[in-house]
């Protein structure tokens, strides 16, 4: 459904260039979910705001964006608008600025669905009622009259879910979906997600910090650090047997819910690279436990493991003991 | 301990390069005629320059020459004297009026915006009256009654200032007032005087001073508005509005006798709202952290 | 490190919230962000207090150090009443209590610089001499793990979000308090990030002797460091136990489905799409009774007429329910 071939960004700062996305390569097919984790600063909403085509003016692009089988980076801003909406939709972490404070939901939700759907009024309406029932917001008909800053966070989300799914698209990007939201509101969102996802059998990119949301959720998962690909694999696989030393300390960097109280926690010491400022090791060197000198002097290349779907970018991956040095 | 080793060596290297932006040749530009402004205003007296109330009734709009650069206006003075002797009144003027905006309304509104309650809608409704009264009427009134002089204009110019120098305090004041580090203070045990002066004021000055440059531009242009009216300094003392409206009498004759003063003006008011938002542009901490 | 588990009754608690009640006026109404809480801290214990956003958890925080005044209640800290202190006595006692934020780069002045912020407590506690401010002022940026020499000259923008946290907590230490209250100190963090803080709070708690109220939404975070923990749902307590028979055991329905919300990083574990119905009423009008009723699965008559009473059904652990699980 969507391939992501060789994908570079590069912002120019005041500081220097950034490279926001370092040659990333990743597959959705339909109906499975792709999720992509990763530290904030660590180029996966840049990466989704590619694939959009969504980038700011200055940012410089490279690679191939096939969607479809139409490269998007040769689609005129024309053909380009139309797919955005109908076939691409996405859903972004904060719903406040999502939605167009001034209108109400139905006017944005009926708005979308005549501009792809060419529906008339009434249709529209009607789709947008059912719409909105779906995504589990109670008395739908009255919502449309509504404002967003009427609506709370969690509701508002639903509608911005409900926009996203008006045109049946065939692969939704959900960008930190749950961030903004409290744990009972972001569990009820996942599942929405989910259901809506297998009912429409569409491709899905969920990405998130949280290694927690992709566990039971997605089917491949992608780790990004400062801007890479650094681990990605079946989900299962990966918690299973997890290569990299940063998919592995970030999981231990979670506290867990079945710990004792006041267990230490295993820490990943000092904090993510200057992205201006390229490291010729691997990224994650200077942070890691087990680097030596090659590590520093040299980038591994994201190569297969033992599973050809089971890829890691790493000279000294974990043999055997995920989760022994947690 | 093993959580605590922090790499801040490496951030050291990684300093935004804040200071060597470049600033731009228009900004140096402005920057150089404003300090030509300051250098031949203070200096005035010094330079030698013929005296710029001396009449001489044979040279009358007498064109450039050795004697008279500039040339004379149409009471035989000499124009350069005059334009540079018209610098020190406009300057003076137009900074001691928006100082006196600046320390009131800056004060009212940081107090209005930290307070809030009955003394901000008091002080907001005063300024609203204060709005809503024609600067023009206010200004004839003052020198009708209490006669012309650079001081009443200065005054005048100053009170009317006040209302807007108030609005920009108080507008960041609100917004800052609500922030973390403030109620951080308040959990420290400070003092208001204190959360005022040391938490609220470096924050709300840089926007104050912004605004304050335009306010010198601002005042330059109405001074000079006012005295081409005939309501500002009193003749024969020259400054920029009065020589546009004494030139405009010979207008068809030697138009540069209303020209120059107004290049003049144009140059300085544009330098001062180019260098007040440059200034702005640089100093705002966030510009630098990305 | 502190473990040992203080039974609240043994001395006098440190900090007895009694009956505090909190409620402000928004437009033409009223909102009940606290509606009678009360709560003891025992001295070098760390309670956490959890629940959904628009809980009044925050209030409750800033009402304990009558940053917002209390309608009623008392706020007992060594014995002594806050909510009776004005100006100078009550601005004393602040120093022995200090708060710790969410968003680290907004609670610090961003035109300051690190040294005049960390040594401004004690500039305000009337700490004269330069050389002794300087001194204490790089005893607690070492304790925080930052090195004096490179930072107090700086600007808070100049760091990241886990660096300004330091920060706040040394500025929170220099005075050498005794309590302080962290409101959700962590949830603006990355991954890698918060673990450190977590685990620099812990090293402080006990290296300076603190107790600690711990505002949180996040089950985990909370369970990580606490002794006891203390969930709130709009407005009131329903749940006070031991952090490890809480989470074992929870009484409340409402602690349930906190604790089943939470994403597991586990693929193995499928998320159940149970009884995760609904969102919290607006506290502008809370329900009737026991105010999670409408979102209870075992909500009857009598819970819309009778507001539950926080008792006893283990020891140590208070429930307000008239069904408890246990």
């Amino acid at each position: 459904m969507l391939s992501v071939e060789n994908v570079a960004v590069e912002l120019p700062t005041p500081r220097g260039n950034l490279r926001a996305v370092d040659h990333v390569n990743l597959t959705v097919g339909a109906g499975r979910t792709l999720g992509v984790v990763g530290e904030s600063g660590c180029g996966k909403t840049m990466l989704s705001r590619a694939i959009l085509q969504l980038l700011p003016k200055k940012a410089k692009l490279s690679g191939r964006v096939m969607f479809d089988g139409q490269d998007l980076l040769q689609l005129s801003p024309e053909k380009l608008r139309k797919l955005r909406g109908r076939s691409l939709a996405v859903v972004f972490q904060d719903p406040m600025t999502s939605l167009n404070p001034v209108l109400t939901i139905g006017t944005q939700l009926i708005e979308t669905l005549q501009e792809h759907l060419e529906l008339d009024q009434a249709t529209a309406t009607k789709r947008s009622v059912e719409l909105l029932a779906a995504v589990g917001i109670p008395a739908p008909e009255q919502r449309l009259t509504q404002y967003p800053h009427q609506l709370s966070g969690g509701m508002r989300q639903r509608v911005a879910i409900a926009i996203a799914l008006s045109c049946e698209p065939k692969l939704l990007i959900a960008d930190e979906p749950t961030t903004a939201l409290d744990v009972t509101i972001q569990a009820q969102i996942l599942d929405l997600l989910a259901r809506e996802q297998r009912r429409r059998h569409m491709a899905m990119i969920l990405i998130t910090h949280d290694l927690g949301v992709v566990a039971g959720r997605t089917d491949e998962v992608a780790v990004m650090y400062a801007g890479r690909v650094v681990e990605r694999a079946p989900t299962p696989a990966l918690f299973k047997k997890m290569r990299m030393p940063y998919t592995e300390a970030l999981l231990a960097a979670l506290p867990r819910i079945d710990a004792a109280p006041h267990t230490p926690l295993p820490a990943i010491s000092g904090r993510p690279p200057d992205p201006t400022r390229p490291l010729k090791g691997c990224s994650f060197s200077p942070r890691c436990r087990y680097a030596v000198a090659r590590c520093h002097a040299e980038k591994p290349d994201l190569a297969e493991a033992e599973t050809p779907a089971h890829q890691y970018a790493c000279f000294h991956p974990i043999e055997n003991h995920a989760g022994a040095a947690a | 301990m093993a959580t605590l080793e922090l790499t801040i060596e490496e951030d050291v290297s990684a300093l935004p390069a804040r200071r060597g932006r470049r600033l731009g040749l228009l900004f140096w530009f402005a920057i150089g005629w404003m300090t030509l402004m300051f250098a031949v205003a203070i200096f005035a007296h010094v330079l030698p320059l013929p005296s710029p109330t001396d009449m001489d009734m044979l040279e009358r709009r007498a064109p450039f020459s050795m004697e008279h650069w500039l040339g004379t206006d149409g009471l035989g003075r000499d124009e350069l004297a005059r334009l540079i002797y018209g610098a020190r009144i406009s300057l003076v003027v137009g900074i001691c009026a928006p100082i006196i905006g600046l320390t009131i309304g800056g004060a009212l509104g940081m107090l209005a915006g930290y307070f809030r309650g009955r003394f901000e809608s008091l002080v907001v409704g005063s300024m609203d009256v204060l709005l809503a009264f024609p600067p023009l009427i206010l200004a004839l009134a003052v020198t009708a009654y209490l006669g012309q002089s650079i001081f009443n204009l200065t005054c005048i110019l100053g009170v009317l200032g006040i209302p807007a120098f108030m609005r920009v305090a108080r507008a960041s004041t609100l917004t800052l007032a609500r922030r973390e580090f403030v109620i951080a203070a308040q959990a420290l045990g400070a003092t208001h005087a204190r959360i005022l002066l040391r938490e609220l004021l470096p924050n709300v000055l840089l926007p104050l001073l912004a605004f304050f440059l335009l306010g010198v531009a601002v005042t330059i242009v109405v001074e000079g508005a006012l005295s081409f009216l005939g309501l500002g300094v009193p003749p024969p003392i020259s400054s920029w509005g009065s020589m546009i409206g004494e030139g405009r009498e010979s207008l068809e004759v030697a138009p540069r006798l209303a020209f120059l003063p107004a290049i003049a003006m144009f140059l300085t008011v544009l330098s001062f709202n180019l260098v007040g938002d440059t200034l702005r542009a640089i100093t705002d901490p966030r510009q630098g952290a990305l | 490190m502190m473990q040992q588990y203080q039974p609240a009754t043994s001395h006098a608690p440190l900090l007895e919230v009694d009956n505090l009640v909190v409620e402000y006026p928004v437009g033409a109404r009223t909102v009940h962000a606290v509606s009678g809480v009360s709560l003891q801290i025992a001295r070098g214990e760390t309670l956490g207090l959890v629940g959904e956003s628009g809980c009044g958890k925050s209030t409750l925080g800033r009402a304990v150090l009558q940053l917002r005044r209390p309608t009623s209640g008392k706020v007992l800290f060594d014995g002594q009443d806050l909510t009776a202190m004005q100006g100078d006595t009550l601005r004393l006692m602040r120093r022995r209590v200090q708060l710790i934020f969410q968003d680290p780069i907004a609670s610090l002045n961003p035109r300051r610089r690190i040294g005049d912020i960390v040594a401004e407590p004690l500039m305000i506690a009337g700490v004269k001499d330069p050389a002794k401010r300087k001194q204490l002022v790089d005893e607690v940026l070492a304790a925080v793990g930052l090195d004096p020499a490179l930072v107090v000259g700086r600007l808070p923008h100049e760091f990241s979000g886990g660096q300004c946290q330091r920060i706040c907590i040394a500025r929170a230490l220099v005075l050498n308090p005794e309590f302080i209250i962290c409101d959700e100190p962590v949830s603006a963090l990355d991954v890698s990030i918060r673990a450190q803080i977590l685990n620099l709070l812990e090293e402080m708690k006990s290296r300076f002797g603190l107790t600690l109220l711990f505002i949180a939404h996040d089950l985990a975070v909370v369970k990580a460091v606490s002794d006891r923990v203390a969930v709130m749902y709009l407005g009131r307590l329903c749940e006070v136990g031991p952090s490890e028979q809480l989470f074992a055991k929870p009484a409340h329905p409402y602690t349930a489905l906190l604790i089943e919300a939470i994403p597991v990083p586990d693929p193995d574990v499928r998320p159940t799409e149970t009884v995760r119905v609904g969102e919290p009423p607006s506290p502008i009008a809370p329900p009737s009774g026991c105010r999670f009723r409408t979102r209870c699965p075992r909500a009857d008559a009598r819970c819309s007429a009778e507001m539950p009473e926080l008792r006893v059904v283990a020891p140590g652990q208070l429930v307000a329910c008239h069904h408890p699980l246990i």
